[in-house]
């Protein structure tokens, strides 16, 4: 196999709370390849967001911090750097998109600069061909009458019109990785189609990666060429996406794809909730974080923490029980 | 046929837009509902989808008069209520009461769980002498899958899915015909929206509910309706059973919506033609002419631009508003 893009080696980050520490992520392991979608997928509190956010280092700290861990890319630890040198990859080498496009914009800034900046900070290019740079960008994320759009405000923008700006933004200094962070949460359903195809088709032209936070199992199935499922904290299982949706090993992810209503499914099948309530991280259980809420939970599982293990040469799980 | 349990005719909901902070004057009205039609049998579930600004919210509001109906007449088991007064509505909403989407900021973070299920039976005056009481609050807290020691407690010690749950009990106080429930899992994670969705499911046989179930997520409606009325800017464009509705949708929004919506299944969504609906909804304040949906149809014809296609009978039990299908 080729080196990979990217090579995250076991993340740990904490957060200080007023209940004690709190372990959001927790000896995370993974790697993406050049041109991939890769999707993280979990429920609130799952630690996915806060693994995104701490490989360009953009969690607050405090409460925040890095325990441990390693995020290899371009040959560097990112965990390593100066804060220039961080600086100097973000927006640049690898891009992040939000999920609320109006407050990662500069509502006192104009749209065109805002998409040149990043032109203009990381290649030194001048402010005038940057602009012209934005323009080719914003048309390149089909925003109709782009030339006469940059002088306008995000304010001016719809909230499908933002979200093409921050692509547009992403893509300023063709990135080799973009962390798009539930980049269509907040957006209407028509317009979320839209929008995640734009950012599939674009992030092909360029070759660039993807990483894909979402907790839409059909966003996933629809994008993704590898899933990585995290729980409490922790990846419980990980495979190409087609292998993942036939056979899932992990019993979170088998409970998640009965849970969900399908908009095929003419049958009047009951849906199979996940008993029991999300882990509470201030207060993990020393075992396996799903055991709880587990059908086929044994002794073992209560007491000790399962490893992230291979199943089949791409298809890994974090569990004791066979599958 | 069964007895309607609510029927809306022709509902409007303007609001007025003013310019001016001492004299307002008024320059318009923002058409929020505009011509909302459709009825709800005994026991049945009526999904109402669309996107933000479609007014389906301000529906819900407009038939548990909440707000005040511009034009229309809203009848429910029988009363036409659309001009009721606040006393005349009180004791009717009794009968009808709605589960709300933000499990956190609708239950007051001060009162006990034992309270907030409580309170509507004190305010319609059912509570009746203590021990009865007691024992309503506590078979309401078991009946929506809550513990007994859970009603000495306070929300915040709840998760969002026990929180809904809350909620639930709360509405059912009262022993309600009709509960109209807005977006009540959108907030919840997967594992939990599942629950929850049962939940409604096991207490609408077991007590003969009628839900008004307005939601965005087409999956989660198609699961739990028995008809769904698509709205768009105001309007519905069509009404129909859930599967003819998935199966053949005839309205080309309906299409649209429905293509836009991933399927769990990467080999099938390989092989799902990929027809996405350009541009976004429109503002209510300006909505286009004609058919409200026009200027994103792919389908359109001059004739969409000029008339506005009223919404008609396509055969068993369906209605469309569409100049295609007419």
């Amino acid at each position: 196999m080729a080196e990979p893009l990217l090579s995250v080696r076991d993340l740990t980050v904490s957060f200080r709370t007023q209940r004690g520490l709190v372990r959001a992520v927790d000896s995370v392991s993974f790697e993406v390849a050049a041109g991939e979608t890769l999707a993280i997928v979990g429920e609130s509190g799952s630690g996915k967001s806060v693994t995104a956010l701490s490989l360009l280092r953009l969690i607050p700290d405090p409460p925040g911090r890095i325990d441990r861990g390693e995020v290899h890319f371009g040959g560097r630890d990112l965990l390593k750097l100066d804060d220039a040198g961080i600086r100097s990859v973000r927006g640049d080498r690898i891009a992040m998109i939000f999920q609320e496009p109006m407050s990662s914009l500069n509502p006192a800034l104009t749209v065109g600069l805002q998409v040149a900046e990043p032109i203009h900070l990381h290649r030194g290019t001048p402010w005038a061909a940057a602009l012209e740079e934005a323009r080719k960008l914003l048309e390149k994320a089909s925003i109709p009458d782009a030339a006469s759009r940059l002088g306008s405000y995000p304010h001016q923008y719809s909230g499908g019109m933002r979200q093409r700006v921050m692509i547009a933004m992403a893509l300023a200094c063709a990135p080799q990785l973009i962390i798009a962070d539930e980049p269509t949460t907040a957006l209407d359903v028509t317009v979320q189609a839209q929008i995640l195809a734009l950012l599939k088709r674009l992030t092909r032209e360029t070759n660039s990666a993807l990483i894909l936070i979402t907790h839409d199992l059909g966003v996933v199935a629809r994008y993704a060429d590898r899933v990585m499922v995290m729980y409490g904290g922790r990846i419980v299982e990980t495979a190409p996406a087609r292998e993942l949706y036939a056979k899932p090993r992990h019993p979170y992810t088998r409970g998640l794809m009965l849970a969900v209503p399908r908009l095929d499914d003419e049958t009047e099948r009951r849906l199979v909730p996940i008993d029991g309530q999300p882990p509470d991280l201030a207060d993990l259980p020393p075992g396996c974080a799903f055991a709880p809420r587990c059908q086929h939970a044994m002794e073992k599982c209560r007491v000790e923490r399962p490893a992230l293990e291979p199943a089949t040469a791409q298809h890994f799980k974090a569990c004791f029980a066979d599958a | 046929m069964p007895e309607a349990i609510l029927r809306v005719e022709d509902l409007k909901v303007h609001f007025p837009l003013t310019r001016g902070v001492m004299v307002q004057r008024r320059i318009g009205s923002v058409k929020a509902v505009d011509g909302v039609s459709f009825s709800l049998q005994r026991g049945e579930t009526l999904g109402l989808v669309g996107e933000s600004g479609c007014g389906k919210s301000t529906t819900a509001l407009a038939v548990l008069r909440m707000l005040e109906p511009t034009e229309g007449r809203i009848v429910f088991e029988g009363e036409d209520i659309t001009h009721h007064d606040v006393a005349r509505m009180r004791p009717l909403r009794r009968r009808m009461q709605m589960v709300y989407q933000d499990p956190f900021s609708s239950l007051n973070p001060r009162m006990k769980v034992r309270d907030i299920v409580g309170e509507p039976l004190v305010v319609h005056g059912l509570a009746g002498d203590k021990s009865k009481y007691r024992q309503r609050v506590a078979d309401l807290i078991a009946m929506v899958g809550l513990l007994p020691d859970m009603a000495e407690r306070y929300p915040h010690e709840f998760s969002g899915g026990q929180r809904q749950r809350i909620g639930v009990a709360r509405a059912l106080a009262v022993d309600p015909g009709l509960v109209i429930c807005d977006e009540p899992v959108s907030a919840l994670d997967v594992s939990i929206q599942a629950q929850v969705v049962n939940l409604f499911k096991d207490l609408q046989q077991k007590l003969g509910l009628t839900y008004l179930f307005i939601a965005h997520d087409l999956s989660v409606v198609r699961h739990i309706s028995d008809r769904i009325a698509v709205m768009y800017l105001g309007k519905i464009v069509e009404i129909a059973r859930r599967n003819e509705l998935y199966k053949k949708p005839l309205h080309p929004y309906t299409q649209a919506l429905l293509a836009a919506i991933p399927i769990p299944d990467p080999v099938l969504e390989a092989s799902r033609p990929q027809q996405i609906v350009s541009g976004e909804v429109p503002s209510v304040l300006n909505p286009p002419g004609g058919c409200r949906f026009h200027p994103r149809c792919p389908q359109a014809m001059p004739r969409c631009a000029e008339e506005e296609p009223a919404l008609r009978e396509a055969g068993s039990g369906r209605t469309v508003a569409c100049h295609l299908v007419h």
